[in-house]
Protein backbone atom coordinates (compact mmCIF):
# COMPACT_ATOMS: atom_id res chain seq x y z
CA UNK A 1 0.00 0.00 0.00
CA UNK A 2 2.87 2.43 0.72
CA UNK A 3 3.97 2.48 -3.11
CA UNK A 4 0.46 2.91 -4.35
CA UNK A 5 0.51 6.09 -2.16
CA UNK A 6 3.72 7.06 -3.56
CA UNK A 7 2.40 7.05 -6.78
CA UNK A 8 -0.42 8.81 -5.99
CA UNK A 9 1.53 11.85 -4.45
CA UNK A 10 4.03 11.27 -7.28
CA UNK A 11 1.19 12.34 -9.55
CA UNK A 12 -0.12 14.55 -7.85
CA UNK A 13 3.30 16.49 -7.26
CA UNK A 14 3.61 15.79 -10.71
CA UNK A 15 0.35 17.85 -11.24
CA UNK A 16 2.45 20.66 -9.98
CA UNK A 17 5.25 19.95 -12.27
CA UNK A 18 3.09 20.02 -15.62
CA UNK A 19 0.74 23.46 -14.40
CA UNK A 20 4.30 24.83 -13.61
CA UNK A 21 6.05 23.64 -17.14
CA UNK A 22 3.23 24.11 -19.64
CA UNK A 23 4.71 27.81 -20.29
CA UNK A 24 7.70 26.65 -20.95
CA UNK A 25 6.20 24.42 -23.58
CA UNK A 26 4.09 26.76 -25.20
CA UNK A 27 6.90 29.51 -25.70
CA UNK A 28 9.54 26.74 -26.79
CA UNK A 29 6.43 25.51 -29.06
CA UNK A 30 6.30 28.84 -30.92
CA UNK A 31 9.66 30.52 -30.73
CA UNK A 32 11.89 27.72 -30.57
CA UNK A 33 13.81 28.80 -27.64
CA UNK A 34 14.02 27.47 -23.97
CA UNK A 35 13.39 30.34 -21.31
CA UNK A 36 16.13 30.05 -19.04
CA UNK A 37 14.39 32.66 -16.62
CA UNK A 38 11.34 30.66 -16.19
CA UNK A 39 11.87 29.45 -12.89
CA UNK A 40 12.30 32.63 -11.71
CA UNK A 41 9.62 34.21 -13.13
CA UNK A 42 7.45 31.73 -11.22
CA UNK A 43 9.97 32.72 -7.64
CA UNK A 44 9.20 36.23 -8.70
CA UNK A 45 5.54 35.85 -8.56
CA UNK A 46 5.66 33.81 -5.33
CA UNK A 47 7.56 37.18 -3.76
CA UNK A 48 4.81 39.57 -5.17
CA UNK A 49 2.58 37.68 -3.90
CA UNK A 50 4.02 37.05 -0.79
CA UNK A 51 4.79 41.38 -0.56
CA UNK A 52 0.92 41.78 -1.35
CA UNK A 53 -0.26 39.65 1.72
CA UNK A 54 2.66 41.39 3.90
CA UNK A 55 1.34 45.06 3.29
CA UNK A 56 -2.64 44.29 2.41
CA UNK A 57 -3.20 40.82 4.29
CA UNK A 58 -5.21 38.46 4.00
CA UNK A 59 -5.06 34.96 2.55
CA UNK A 60 -2.82 34.56 -0.28
CA UNK A 61 -4.86 32.64 -2.22
CA UNK A 62 -6.84 36.37 -3.43
CA UNK A 63 -3.14 37.56 -4.91
CA UNK A 64 -3.66 35.22 -8.22
CA UNK A 65 -6.40 37.83 -9.40
CA UNK A 66 -3.56 40.60 -9.44
CA UNK A 67 -0.05 38.58 -10.32
CA UNK A 68 -1.81 36.44 -12.68
CA UNK A 69 -2.59 39.82 -14.96
CA UNK A 70 0.92 41.67 -13.89
CA UNK A 71 2.98 38.29 -15.12
CA UNK A 72 0.84 38.33 -18.29
CA UNK A 73 1.35 42.49 -18.92
CA UNK A 74 5.41 41.47 -18.14
CA UNK A 75 5.27 38.75 -20.46
CA UNK A 76 3.78 41.25 -23.36
CA UNK A 77 5.96 43.74 -22.64
CA UNK A 78 9.08 41.36 -22.36
CA UNK A 79 8.68 39.60 -25.78
CA UNK A 80 7.89 43.02 -27.27
CA UNK A 81 10.50 45.16 -26.32
CA UNK A 82 13.42 42.41 -25.48
CA UNK A 83 13.09 39.08 -26.70
CA UNK A 84 11.77 39.94 -30.26
CA UNK A 85 14.96 41.67 -30.21
CA UNK A 86 17.45 39.12 -29.13
CA UNK A 87 15.30 36.98 -32.10
CA UNK A 88 16.77 38.39 -34.60
CA UNK A 89 19.94 37.38 -33.51
CA UNK A 90 19.16 34.04 -34.32
CA UNK A 91 18.44 31.39 -31.79
CA UNK A 92 20.91 31.70 -29.05
CA UNK A 93 20.77 35.53 -28.37
CA UNK A 94 17.21 34.84 -26.98
CA UNK A 95 19.25 32.18 -25.00
CA UNK A 96 21.77 34.20 -23.22
CA UNK A 97 19.45 37.02 -22.51
CA UNK A 98 16.82 34.76 -20.67
CA UNK A 99 19.78 33.45 -18.86
CA UNK A 100 21.12 36.85 -18.08
CA UNK A 101 17.37 37.59 -16.91
CA UNK A 102 17.49 35.11 -14.57
CA UNK A 103 20.82 36.01 -12.94
CA UNK A 104 19.05 39.39 -12.79
CA UNK A 105 16.10 38.38 -11.29
CA UNK A 106 17.85 36.18 -8.94
CA UNK A 107 20.22 39.10 -7.45
CA UNK A 108 17.33 41.59 -7.20
CA UNK A 109 15.14 39.32 -4.90
CA UNK A 110 18.44 38.41 -3.03
CA UNK A 111 18.82 42.25 -2.39
CA UNK A 112 15.62 42.85 -1.22
CA UNK A 113 14.29 39.97 0.73
CA UNK A 114 17.67 38.45 1.65
CA UNK A 115 18.69 34.60 0.86
CA UNK A 116 15.51 33.36 3.99
CA UNK A 117 13.54 30.13 2.68
CA UNK A 118 9.51 31.74 2.26
CA UNK A 119 6.40 30.32 1.96
CA UNK A 120 2.99 31.64 1.22
CA UNK A 121 0.85 30.13 4.35
CA UNK A 122 -3.02 29.10 3.44
CA UNK A 123 -4.20 28.61 6.62
CA UNK A 124 -5.90 24.80 7.06
CA UNK A 125 -5.39 24.37 3.47
CA UNK A 126 -2.06 23.29 3.56
CA UNK A 127 -2.74 20.65 6.23
CA UNK A 128 -5.49 20.05 6.06
CA UNK A 129 -6.34 16.34 3.85
CA UNK A 130 -9.15 13.40 2.68
CA UNK A 131 -8.79 10.05 3.88
CA UNK A 132 -8.83 7.26 1.68
CA UNK A 133 -7.78 4.62 3.72
CA UNK A 134 -5.70 3.93 7.01
CA UNK A 135 -2.45 4.20 4.61
CA UNK A 136 -3.71 6.92 1.97
CA UNK A 137 -4.48 10.71 2.37
CA UNK A 138 -4.66 13.19 -0.30
CA UNK A 139 -3.70 16.65 0.76
CA UNK A 140 -6.46 18.95 -0.24
CA UNK A 141 -4.66 21.85 -1.70
CA UNK A 142 -2.60 18.89 -3.30
CA UNK A 143 -5.56 17.66 -5.00
CA UNK A 144 -6.79 21.44 -5.80
CA UNK A 145 -3.67 21.86 -7.78
CA UNK A 146 -4.32 19.04 -9.91
CA UNK A 147 -7.21 19.46 -10.51
CA UNK A 148 -6.32 23.30 -11.53
CA UNK A 149 -3.32 21.79 -13.69
CA UNK A 150 -5.17 19.20 -16.18
CA UNK A 151 -7.65 22.31 -16.32
CA UNK A 152 -5.28 24.65 -17.55
CA UNK A 153 -3.42 22.27 -19.56
CA UNK A 154 -6.54 21.28 -21.31
CA UNK A 155 -7.75 24.57 -21.88
CA UNK A 156 -4.70 25.74 -23.61
CA UNK A 157 -4.81 22.43 -25.74
CA UNK A 158 -8.22 23.71 -26.56
CA UNK A 159 -7.14 27.78 -27.48
CA UNK A 160 -4.42 26.23 -29.39
CA UNK A 161 -6.68 23.81 -31.56
CA UNK A 162 -9.96 25.86 -31.78
CA UNK A 163 -9.51 29.15 -31.71
CA UNK A 164 -8.03 31.98 -33.75
CA UNK A 165 -5.24 32.95 -31.90
CA UNK A 166 -4.22 29.81 -31.16
CA UNK A 167 -4.39 28.50 -34.83
CA UNK A 168 -2.57 31.52 -35.71
CA UNK A 169 0.34 30.43 -33.05
CA UNK A 170 0.58 27.60 -34.46
CA UNK A 171 0.41 28.84 -38.05
CA UNK A 172 3.26 30.68 -37.14
CA UNK A 173 5.62 27.83 -34.83
CA UNK A 174 5.07 25.80 -38.43
CA UNK A 175 5.68 28.26 -40.97
CA UNK A 176 7.04 31.51 -40.13
CA UNK A 177 7.68 32.80 -43.67
CA UNK A 178 3.97 31.37 -44.92
CA UNK A 179 2.30 32.88 -41.73
CA UNK A 180 3.45 36.45 -42.89
CA UNK A 181 2.46 35.81 -46.00
CA UNK A 182 -0.95 35.37 -45.01
CA UNK A 183 -0.89 38.43 -43.36
CA UNK A 184 -0.23 37.20 -39.88
CA UNK A 185 0.92 39.54 -37.44
CA UNK A 186 4.24 37.62 -35.87
CA UNK A 187 4.85 39.92 -33.29
CA UNK A 188 1.33 40.21 -31.71
CA UNK A 189 1.16 35.94 -31.91
CA UNK A 190 4.73 35.57 -30.04
CA UNK A 191 4.17 38.62 -27.09
CA UNK A 192 0.28 36.61 -26.74
CA UNK A 193 2.51 33.15 -26.64
CA UNK A 194 4.76 34.60 -23.86
CA UNK A 195 2.02 36.39 -22.15
CA UNK A 196 0.06 33.05 -21.48
CA UNK A 197 3.32 31.33 -20.70
CA UNK A 198 4.05 34.23 -18.18
CA UNK A 199 0.80 33.87 -16.58
CA UNK A 200 0.57 30.11 -15.89
CA UNK A 201 4.10 30.64 -14.73
CA UNK A 202 2.34 32.71 -11.95
CA UNK A 203 -0.05 29.96 -11.26
CA UNK A 204 2.43 27.60 -11.19
CA UNK A 205 4.48 29.42 -9.02
CA UNK A 206 2.16 30.94 -6.50
CA UNK A 207 1.08 26.85 -6.06
CA UNK A 208 4.78 26.21 -5.39
CA UNK A 209 5.30 28.50 -2.92
CA UNK A 210 1.96 27.19 -0.94
CA UNK A 211 3.03 23.80 -1.40
CA UNK A 212 6.70 24.00 -0.81
CA UNK A 213 9.16 26.85 0.00
CA UNK A 214 10.92 29.03 -2.30
CA UNK A 215 14.18 31.24 -2.17
CA UNK A 216 15.56 34.02 -4.22
CA UNK A 217 17.45 31.02 -6.48
CA UNK A 218 15.26 28.46 -5.94
CA UNK A 219 13.66 29.04 -9.88
CA UNK A 220 16.87 27.81 -10.91
CA UNK A 221 16.06 24.13 -9.60
CA UNK A 222 12.25 24.77 -10.95
CA UNK A 223 13.68 25.56 -14.41
CA UNK A 224 15.28 22.51 -14.10
CA UNK A 225 11.87 20.32 -13.16
CA UNK A 226 9.79 22.39 -15.79
CA UNK A 227 12.58 21.33 -18.51
CA UNK A 228 12.82 17.79 -17.35
CA UNK A 229 8.99 17.77 -17.68
CA UNK A 230 8.67 19.26 -20.92
CA UNK A 231 11.79 16.86 -22.05
CA UNK A 232 10.35 13.18 -20.61
CA UNK A 233 6.76 14.50 -22.80
CA UNK A 234 8.53 15.66 -25.89
CA UNK A 235 9.15 19.23 -26.99
CA UNK A 236 6.26 21.66 -27.58
CA UNK A 237 3.35 19.42 -26.63
CA UNK A 238 1.25 20.02 -23.66
CA UNK A 239 -0.37 16.61 -23.50
CA UNK A 240 2.96 15.03 -23.25
CA UNK A 241 4.02 18.13 -20.61
CA UNK A 242 1.44 17.12 -18.59
CA UNK A 243 2.78 13.31 -19.16
CA UNK A 244 5.75 14.19 -18.41
CA UNK A 245 5.04 16.22 -15.09
CA UNK A 246 3.01 12.69 -14.08
CA UNK A 247 6.16 10.41 -14.45
CA UNK A 248 8.90 13.10 -12.97
CA UNK A 249 6.60 13.44 -9.94
CA UNK A 250 6.15 9.65 -9.82
CA UNK A 251 9.80 8.70 -10.15
CA UNK A 252 10.60 11.14 -7.92
CA UNK A 253 7.78 9.86 -4.94
CA UNK A 254 8.70 6.57 -5.60
CA UNK A 255 12.12 7.07 -5.71
CA UNK A 256 12.15 8.67 -1.43
CA UNK A 257 10.49 5.82 -0.97
CA UNK A 258 12.93 3.70 -1.91
CA UNK A 259 15.15 6.07 0.43
CA UNK A 260 14.31 9.57 1.29
CA UNK A 261 17.41 11.05 0.14
CA UNK A 262 17.29 9.71 -3.04
CA UNK A 263 13.61 11.23 -4.74
CA UNK A 264 15.61 14.08 -6.91
CA UNK A 265 18.29 11.72 -8.02
CA UNK A 266 15.64 8.79 -9.43
CA UNK A 267 13.56 11.91 -11.21
CA UNK A 268 16.68 13.13 -13.11
CA UNK A 269 17.42 9.24 -13.69
CA UNK A 270 14.07 8.72 -15.13
CA UNK A 271 14.90 11.98 -17.28
CA UNK A 272 18.18 10.85 -18.26
CA UNK A 273 16.97 7.18 -19.19
CA UNK A 274 14.07 8.63 -21.48
CA UNK A 275 16.21 11.40 -22.72
CA UNK A 276 18.55 8.18 -23.90
CA UNK A 277 16.66 5.52 -25.23
CA UNK A 278 13.08 8.14 -26.43
CA UNK A 279 14.73 11.26 -27.02
CA UNK A 280 11.83 12.53 -28.72
CA UNK A 281 9.85 12.32 -25.80
CA UNK A 282 7.08 10.08 -24.89
CA UNK A 283 4.50 11.89 -27.25
CA UNK A 284 6.74 13.10 -30.43
CA UNK A 285 5.77 16.66 -30.66
CA UNK A 286 3.24 17.43 -33.78
CA UNK A 287 5.28 20.60 -34.31
CA UNK A 288 8.60 19.11 -34.96
CA UNK A 289 7.56 16.47 -37.64
CA UNK A 290 7.21 19.84 -40.34
CA UNK B 1 -6.62 52.01 -63.04
CA UNK B 2 -2.81 51.41 -62.21
CA UNK B 3 -2.60 48.66 -59.38
CA UNK B 4 0.76 48.06 -59.04
CA UNK B 5 3.81 50.18 -60.14
CA UNK B 6 7.51 49.24 -59.70
CA UNK B 7 9.72 52.62 -60.13
CA UNK B 8 13.38 51.67 -61.40
CA UNK B 9 13.75 48.59 -58.65
CA UNK B 10 17.24 47.28 -57.99
CA UNK B 11 17.34 44.27 -55.88
CA UNK B 12 20.61 42.44 -54.15
CA UNK B 13 21.09 39.10 -52.79
CA UNK B 14 24.22 40.08 -50.95
CA UNK B 15 26.44 41.27 -53.61
CA UNK B 16 24.59 39.74 -56.25
CA UNK B 17 22.71 42.17 -58.27
CA UNK B 18 19.18 40.12 -59.25
CA UNK B 19 17.24 43.18 -60.94
CA UNK B 20 18.82 46.11 -62.27
CA UNK B 21 16.42 48.99 -62.46
CA UNK B 22 13.23 47.36 -63.35
CA UNK B 23 9.77 49.06 -63.95
CA UNK B 24 6.82 47.77 -64.55
CA UNK B 25 2.98 48.74 -64.55
CA UNK B 26 0.10 46.59 -63.75
CA UNK B 27 -3.50 47.77 -64.45
CA UNK B 28 -6.43 46.64 -62.15
CA UNK B 29 -7.77 43.22 -63.89
CA UNK B 30 -4.77 42.29 -66.14
CA UNK B 31 -2.96 38.96 -65.88
CA UNK B 32 0.74 39.48 -66.52
CA UNK B 33 2.64 36.49 -66.94
CA UNK B 34 6.70 37.06 -66.27
CA UNK B 35 9.03 34.56 -67.76
CA UNK B 36 12.40 33.96 -68.21
CA UNK B 37 15.09 31.27 -67.26
CA UNK B 38 16.35 30.34 -64.37
CA UNK B 39 17.98 33.35 -62.44
CA UNK B 40 16.53 35.96 -64.40
CA UNK B 41 14.75 37.48 -61.33
CA UNK B 42 11.30 36.38 -61.50
CA UNK B 43 10.60 35.20 -57.73
CA UNK B 44 13.09 38.36 -57.13
CA UNK B 45 10.29 40.78 -58.46
CA UNK B 46 7.66 39.01 -56.62
CA UNK B 47 9.23 39.19 -53.70
CA UNK B 48 9.63 42.77 -54.03
CA UNK B 49 6.13 43.09 -54.44
CA UNK B 50 5.39 40.97 -51.15
CA UNK B 51 7.08 42.88 -49.37
CA UNK B 52 9.67 39.68 -48.58
CA UNK B 53 13.13 41.69 -49.84
CA UNK B 54 13.21 45.33 -50.02
CA UNK B 55 14.98 46.95 -53.07
CA UNK B 56 18.12 48.78 -52.60
CA UNK B 57 17.21 51.33 -54.95
CA UNK B 58 13.78 51.79 -56.08
CA UNK B 59 10.36 52.32 -54.96
CA UNK B 60 6.71 49.77 -54.73
CA UNK B 61 3.75 51.59 -55.18
CA UNK B 62 0.41 49.70 -54.87
CA UNK B 63 -3.18 51.53 -55.35
CA UNK B 64 -0.33 54.48 -55.64
CA UNK B 65 0.60 54.26 -52.20
CA UNK B 66 4.63 53.83 -51.89
CA UNK B 67 4.68 50.31 -49.52
CA UNK B 68 8.32 49.67 -50.22
CA UNK B 69 9.20 49.74 -46.68
CA UNK B 70 5.93 47.84 -45.19
CA UNK B 71 6.17 44.11 -43.83
CA UNK B 72 4.64 41.19 -45.82
CA UNK B 73 1.84 41.25 -43.19
CA UNK B 74 0.67 44.77 -43.62
CA UNK B 75 1.09 44.33 -47.70
CA UNK B 76 -1.82 41.60 -46.77
CA UNK B 77 -4.07 43.94 -45.64
CA UNK B 78 -3.58 46.00 -48.78
CA UNK B 79 -4.30 43.27 -50.76
CA UNK B 80 -0.98 41.72 -51.97
CA UNK B 81 -1.00 38.00 -51.54
CA UNK B 82 1.54 35.70 -52.68
CA UNK B 83 1.10 31.65 -53.15
CA UNK B 84 5.00 31.18 -52.61
CA UNK B 85 6.86 28.66 -54.44
CA UNK B 86 6.89 24.95 -53.16
CA UNK B 87 3.50 25.87 -51.61
CA UNK B 88 4.93 26.19 -48.34
CA UNK B 89 1.84 25.55 -46.34
CA UNK B 90 1.36 24.72 -42.35
CA UNK B 91 2.51 21.04 -43.08
CA UNK B 92 0.81 20.01 -39.33
CA UNK B 93 -2.61 21.86 -39.87
CA UNK B 94 -5.43 20.07 -41.76
CA UNK B 95 -6.43 21.66 -45.23
CA UNK B 96 -9.36 23.61 -43.37
CA UNK B 97 -7.02 25.18 -40.81
CA UNK B 98 -4.42 26.47 -43.94
CA UNK B 99 -7.35 28.16 -45.43
CA UNK B 100 -8.68 29.72 -41.98
CA UNK B 101 -4.91 30.99 -41.05
CA UNK B 102 -5.09 32.53 -44.83
CA UNK B 103 -8.31 34.97 -43.22
CA UNK B 104 -5.45 36.23 -41.07
CA UNK B 105 -5.76 39.40 -42.32
CA UNK B 106 -9.64 40.05 -42.02
CA UNK B 107 -9.90 41.93 -45.46
CA UNK B 108 -13.68 41.54 -46.37
CA UNK B 109 -14.66 40.43 -49.46
CA UNK B 110 -16.22 38.01 -51.91
CA UNK B 111 -14.15 34.55 -50.48
CA UNK B 112 -14.54 32.27 -47.37
CA UNK B 113 -14.72 28.43 -47.42
CA UNK B 114 -17.44 27.87 -49.38
CA UNK B 115 -16.55 29.87 -52.13
CA UNK B 116 -13.00 28.62 -52.37
CA UNK B 117 -14.25 25.30 -52.08
CA UNK B 118 -16.45 25.94 -55.09
CA UNK B 119 -13.55 26.86 -56.82
CA UNK B 120 -11.04 23.69 -56.18
CA UNK B 121 -13.58 21.31 -55.12
CA UNK B 122 -11.33 18.24 -54.90
CA UNK B 123 -10.09 19.77 -51.21
CA UNK B 124 -13.31 19.64 -50.11
CA UNK B 125 -13.42 16.49 -49.33
CA UNK B 126 -9.87 16.65 -47.56
CA UNK B 127 -10.79 19.27 -45.72
CA UNK B 128 -9.66 17.86 -42.25
CA UNK B 129 -6.83 16.21 -43.91
CA UNK B 130 -2.99 17.63 -42.05
CA UNK B 131 -1.81 19.27 -45.22
CA UNK B 132 1.34 17.35 -45.37
CA UNK B 133 -0.70 14.33 -46.11
CA UNK B 134 -1.98 16.11 -49.13
CA UNK B 135 -1.22 15.35 -53.12
CA UNK B 136 1.14 17.87 -54.84
CA UNK B 137 -1.76 18.69 -57.20
CA UNK B 138 -3.94 19.65 -53.59
CA UNK B 139 -1.60 21.12 -52.19
CA UNK B 140 -0.96 23.61 -54.60
CA UNK B 141 -4.77 23.98 -54.25
CA UNK B 142 -5.03 25.03 -50.84
CA UNK B 143 -1.99 27.27 -51.23
CA UNK B 144 -4.02 29.19 -53.63
CA UNK B 145 -6.54 28.82 -51.50
CA UNK B 146 -5.15 30.13 -48.53
CA UNK B 147 -4.10 33.43 -50.35
CA UNK B 148 -7.49 33.94 -51.57
CA UNK B 149 -8.87 33.72 -48.36
CA UNK B 150 -7.41 37.02 -47.74
CA UNK B 151 -9.00 38.55 -50.48
CA UNK B 152 -6.59 39.91 -52.93
CA UNK B 153 -6.53 42.24 -55.06
CA UNK B 154 -3.24 41.14 -56.56
CA UNK B 155 -2.66 37.34 -56.34
CA UNK B 156 1.46 36.61 -56.67
CA UNK B 157 1.38 33.09 -57.68
CA UNK B 158 5.29 31.55 -58.35
CA UNK B 159 5.44 28.50 -59.89
CA UNK B 160 2.04 26.74 -59.56
CA UNK B 161 2.89 24.28 -62.23
CA UNK B 162 6.14 23.17 -60.38
CA UNK B 163 6.28 19.56 -60.22
CA UNK B 164 2.64 19.09 -61.19
CA UNK B 165 1.11 16.18 -63.58
CA UNK B 166 0.10 17.93 -66.99
CA UNK B 167 -3.86 17.48 -66.10
CA UNK B 168 -3.56 18.81 -62.84
CA UNK B 169 -1.99 22.05 -63.82
CA UNK B 170 -5.03 22.49 -66.60
CA UNK B 171 -7.34 22.30 -63.41
CA UNK B 172 -5.33 24.56 -61.60
CA UNK B 173 -5.23 27.36 -64.17
CA UNK B 174 -9.22 26.63 -65.20
CA UNK B 175 -9.84 27.76 -61.47
CA UNK B 176 -7.31 30.28 -61.72
CA UNK B 177 -9.05 31.96 -64.94
CA UNK B 178 -12.39 31.98 -62.98
CA UNK B 179 -10.19 34.12 -59.89
CA UNK B 180 -9.13 36.95 -62.70
CA UNK B 181 -12.70 36.95 -64.14
CA UNK B 182 -13.93 37.51 -60.34
CA UNK B 183 -11.86 41.04 -60.66
CA UNK B 184 -8.32 39.62 -59.30
CA UNK B 185 -5.43 40.76 -60.99
CA UNK B 186 -2.88 38.54 -61.30
CA UNK B 187 1.14 38.85 -61.78
CA UNK B 188 2.27 34.98 -62.26
CA UNK B 189 5.86 33.82 -62.46
CA UNK B 190 5.86 30.27 -64.68
CA UNK B 191 8.28 28.11 -66.40
CA UNK B 192 5.10 26.42 -68.29
CA UNK B 193 5.24 28.95 -71.29
CA UNK B 194 1.66 27.09 -72.69
CA UNK B 195 0.28 27.49 -69.67
CA UNK B 196 1.62 31.29 -68.61
CA UNK B 197 0.81 32.68 -72.58
CA UNK B 198 -2.92 30.89 -72.52
CA UNK B 199 -4.15 32.96 -69.65
CA UNK B 200 -2.03 36.23 -69.85
CA UNK B 201 -2.72 39.79 -71.51
CA UNK B 202 0.74 40.63 -71.10
CA UNK B 203 4.05 39.01 -71.05
CA UNK B 204 7.38 40.38 -69.20
CA UNK B 205 10.33 38.43 -69.90
CA UNK B 206 13.41 38.79 -68.16
CA UNK B 207 16.80 38.30 -68.89
CA UNK B 208 19.32 38.78 -66.19
CA UNK B 209 17.54 41.32 -63.99
CA UNK B 210 16.29 42.90 -67.15
CA UNK B 211 13.62 43.15 -69.58
CA UNK B 212 14.24 41.51 -72.39
CA UNK B 213 11.00 41.81 -74.01
CA UNK B 214 7.14 42.90 -72.93
CA UNK B 215 3.58 42.90 -74.76
CA UNK B 216 0.91 40.71 -75.37
CA UNK B 217 0.97 37.17 -76.08
CA UNK B 218 -1.16 37.60 -79.37
CA UNK B 219 0.85 40.11 -80.80
CA UNK B 220 4.14 37.75 -80.16
CA UNK B 221 5.28 35.12 -82.05
CA UNK B 222 7.15 31.83 -80.21
CA UNK B 223 10.39 32.55 -81.69
CA UNK B 224 10.28 36.37 -80.31
CA UNK B 225 9.95 34.76 -76.44
CA UNK B 226 12.62 32.00 -77.09
CA UNK B 227 15.49 34.14 -78.16
CA UNK B 228 14.09 36.80 -75.22
CA UNK B 229 14.78 34.26 -73.02
CA UNK B 230 17.80 32.85 -74.19
CA UNK B 231 18.85 35.78 -74.58
CA UNK B 232 19.18 36.12 -78.25
CA UNK B 233 18.65 39.12 -80.29
CA UNK B 234 17.41 42.73 -80.39
CA UNK B 235 15.32 43.65 -76.94
CA UNK B 236 11.53 44.48 -77.97
CA UNK B 237 8.88 46.45 -76.15
CA UNK B 238 6.40 48.14 -76.32
CA UNK B 239 7.99 51.17 -77.28
CA UNK B 240 9.30 49.09 -80.30
CA UNK B 241 12.96 47.69 -80.86
CA UNK B 242 15.91 48.71 -79.04
CA UNK B 243 18.96 49.62 -80.58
Amino acid sequence: MIWINAIIQGLLLGGLYAMFSCGLSLMFGVMRFVNLAHGDFAVLSAYAAYVLVEHAGGTPLWTFAAVIPAAAIIGFLLQRLLLDRALIGGSLSPLLVTFGLSILIQNALQQGFGANNESLFVGSLSYESWKVNNSIYLGRLDVIVFVIAVALIAGLQLFLSKSRPGRMMRATADNRRSAALSGVNERRVRATATAIALATVAIGGLFLAMRTSFTPTSGSNDLIFAFESVIIGGLGNLWGTLLGGLILGVAQTVGSQINPADGILAGHLVFLAILAYRPQGIIASRYADS
Amino acid sequence: MTLLRLDGVTAHYGHLQALDELSLSLDQGEILAVIGANGAGKSTLLSLVSGELRPSQGRVYFNELDVTGLEPYRRVRLGISLVPEGRHLFSTLTTQENLLVGAASRRPGPWSLDTVYDVFPFIKKRQHVRAALLSGGEQQAVAIGRSLMSNPSLLLLDEVSLGLAPVIVRDLYVALRQVADGGTTLLLVEQDLTEALGIANHVLCLLEGRVALTGSPGDLDQAQVLDAYFGRGPVVTDEGVAP
